[in-house]
């Protein structure tokens, strides 16, 4: 079996990407991509395929791109993953396609998914996504937020010949990927572009509309749209609970990411919404948000940021590649360490008081509970970021006589994506809570087989 | 992109401003609000609707910050950059007999429609409108539409009775019985002060929280209140509540946080 070591991904410098928001993973060069390409053995039943959420032909498009065939490699992706660019670059492949691949063995599996990026990229500079669809058979239907379930589903309704509006409720699209993910990691004009090819496609897309404020589901089908499909993911941010938690200084992931990344914070003075930081920074956390977060931090000059983490690091969840690269722009991690008080000072936020944990039983999630030890510690601090999980936000669930809810506000839906309203779908984070982008995508994606079945029935 | 359709001036530094938004004024509300954004690099402001028919939805603003202050170089026929809303709980227009509501300077006008709520319901309303000078007080003509009494307080006494709400408040609570209920909305510390004397002359008492919003719709978690012990959204739980057990001191303490950033801004605004 292949031997020959992976490919490695050329990264910014550590120290100097520090000073600003470029990406850090700089992509394969053809060379590169082909030399990783030619790792692939080519598996009769490719694991995976099985374990891609949108199951990408991954075994084919690898192959295509030996050949050099990049145009049919990224119509290959494209079929099943309209956001290949993106996907490439955020998707935790360890745990899916990679983490399943056969030469993980004997070896190290092949790396799909900066395969993946480099013909997404190749497809994006050559405008590949840019090819007719079905004409348009004038049956309306709504696709409630712009982000990976709502994009994928938009896409694939459109393909299948239907009038799909996307509502968002903020003024840019694209939903966790404009507001959530910073650019040293998903540059914006990748987003910006993916859209693009869904307007050329003749996705419609309407802005600062709240679906449950402005339009209710109710009045989407008074209005004409014969189904809709909810993705409007999981946006509120989960609290502490711990005391001071409303002190100045104390942010929420959301919010922190959300002044730099949707309102621009960091080119201020252009932008008019600033970001008030201190030099040492606590981000409470250990997924993707807590990286993003903790990075951002430190391109906004903070001197100081750490990770507070109350299990070990093999249970982090963030992608490793994040990892890495948080650890080499000098992010400290904090592991085993439970925030428990929140100490200010007339208001604001200066000390947060944390327990030691060990590692007991596995719990309900399979990764070892993490148990008080009765030993405290507590760290300066000039602000702290909460970043331990977001939930759907409530307006919809508020707004809609008969929808079916989870205790925790997750829409209930059934085998076929079908929420408890008929001709009313949901995917995505708003129905699994926060999840990744390119599970979202597979759920937008299948919803809209489904809506087509329905449609077929109720319709004509 | 948003139309404005008309605009006036009501006073000094008060304008009022009518937006082309029919997707904001089909389920319009007393007591919601829209999230304003006046060009691609502004920033998100929360504005309450005072009035709103089919497609047009009014708003009223202070020239204060630097946001209000962009918005005031706006004519009719420009556009506006996001105009996104209904947004927030439509106000809880109780079953009371009497209510008296209290507004300090531009907070008349996110008042006016809950008292028209209340009107139309058949109930008896009076205001209390209080203004540092006479050239901050606004929409007298549209209170004396509605209620039974306007009382008028200005710091300076250029018009009504000198000195503040409270003053006039604690005569109203302590002279007519048949007052049930208070609303407040004003300034924090305005606020906190009339529900102290809502509660001490028991009776119940509704508040419009006015924190930092970032989006408006329950993502950013900035705009939080305690009440009771319990953390709020304003944006999504509010930002009416029952003014009683309101964390007065922490907002006003959140209120401040980025005062340095927003006068930094607003110098930069000069420059421009």
């Amino acid at each position: 079996m292949n031997k020959i070591p992976r490919t490695p991904m050329r990264n910014q410098d550590a120290i100097e990407r520090r000073n600003h928001f470029l990406e850090v993973a700089l992509g394969y060069s053809l060379e590169e991509a082909r030399a990783e390409a030619a790792r692939c053995i080519q598996c009769k039943n490719p694991r995976c395929v099985v374990a891609c959420p949108v199951r990408v032909k991954i075994p084919e498009f690898i192959k295509l791109l030996l050949e050099d065939a990049l145009d049919e490699a990224f119509e290959t992706i494209y079929e099943d993953n309209i956001l290949p660019s993106i996907c490439g670059r955020v998707c935790p492949q360890e745990s899916q396609c990679e983490g399943a691949c056969i030469l993980n063995i004997k070896s190290e599996s092949v790396a799909i998914g900066a395969l993946e990026r480099f013909v997404g990229d190749y497809g994006m500079d050559k405008n590949l996504a840019d090819k007719p669809v079905k004409e348009n058979n004038g049956i309306k239907v709504a696709v409630v937020g712009s982000g990976p379930a709502g994009l994928a589903n938009a896409a694939s309704m459109r393909r299948k010949g239907y009038d799909v509006t996307i509502f968002e409720a903020l003024h840019e699209y694209g939903g966790v990927l404009s507001y959530g993910i910073p650019d040293f990691r998903l540059p914006k004009d990748i987003v910006k572009n993916e859209i693009d090819n869904l307007k050329k496609m003749g996705v419609t897309f309407v802005r600062d509309v709240v679906v449950g404020k402005s339009i209710t589901i109710e009045q989407l089908f008074e209005d004409g749209y014969q189904s809709v499909f909810i993705g409007s993911g999981a946006g509120l941010p989960s609290a502490l609970g711990v005391a001071g938690e409303n002190l100045n200084g104390v942010y929420y992931a959301n919010e922190f990411l959300t002044r730099v990344n949707l309102m621009k914070a960091r080119n201020e003075p252009l932008s008019k919404t600033p970001m008030k930081l201190g030099d040492t920074i606590a981000v409470v956390g250990g997924g993707n948000v807590a990286m993003d977060a903790a990075r951002t931090a430190k391109r906004l000059g903070a001197k100081d940021v750490f990770i507070l983490y109350r299990r070990d690091r093999k249970s982090l969840p963030a992608r490793l590649d994040e990892i890495h690269h948080a650890e080499d722009e000098g992010i400290d991690l904090r592991l085993l360490t439970n925030p428990v008080e929140l100490i200010g000072e007339n208001h604001v936020v200066k000390q947060v008081r944390c327990e030691k944990m060990k590692l007991g039983e596995p719990d309900s999630s399979g990764r070892q509970r993490p148990l008080p030890t009765g030993e405290f510690v507590t760290f300066d601090i000039d602000n702290i970021i909460i970043a331990i999980g977001q939930k759907p936000n409530p307006i919809i669930k508020d707004n809609t006589l008969g929808l079916q809810t989870q205790p925790w506000g997750g829409i209930i839906t059934d085998e076929f994506q079908m929420t408890s309203l008929p001709g009313v779908f949901a995917g995505g984070d708003v129905v699994t809570g926060a999840a990744t982008v390119i599970l979202a995508m597979g759920a937008g994606k299948d919803a809209a087989h489904h809506m087509d079945e329905y449609l077929k029935t109720t319709t004509r | 992109m948003y139309d404005i359709v008309e605009k006036r001036i009501l006073q000094n530094d008060i304008e009022w401003m009518r937006v082309r938004a029919p997707f904001v004024a089909r389920n319009a509300q007393p007591g919601h609000f829209v999230m304003v954004r006046v060009d691609a690099d502004g920033e998100r402001v929360p504005l309450t609707i005072v009035d709103h028919d089919q497609t047009d939805v009014v708003i009223i603003y202070q020239k204060l910050g630097y946001t209000t202050r962009q918005l005031s170089f706006k004519q009719e026929g420009d556009t506006l950059e996001t105009f996104q809303g209904p947004l927030g709980k439509a106000a809880h227009i109780r079953d009371k007999q009497h209510v008296i509501g209290v507004a300090g300077g531009v907070g008349s006008a996110p008042l006016l429609p809950q008292l028209k709520a209340y009107k139309e319901k058949g109930i008896r309303v009076d205001a209390i409108l209080g203004a540092r000078s006479q050239e901050y007080l606004i929409l007298l003509d549209e209170y004396r539409a509605i209620c039974d009494h306007v009382y008028i307080t200005t710091d300076d006494g250029s018009l009504g009775q000198e000195g503040r709400v409270t003053d006039a408040l604690k005569i109203r609570l302590e002279t007519d019985a048949s007052i049930d209920h208070v609303i407040a909305i004003g300034p924090a510390i305005m606020m906190k002060y009339v529900v102290e004397m809502a509660k001490s002359h028991q009776r119940s008492v509704d508040v419009s929280l006015n924190p930092i919003m970032i989006d408006g719709t329950g993502m950013c978690g900035n705009c939080r209140v305690s009440i009771a012990g319990k953390t709020f959204f304003a944006c999504i739980d509010g930002p009416d509540f029952a003014g009683e057990a309101v964390d007065f001191d922490e907002l006003i303490a959140r209120q401040s946080y980025y005062k340095k950033e927003e006068h930094d801004c607003f110098l930069r605004l000069k420059d421009e």
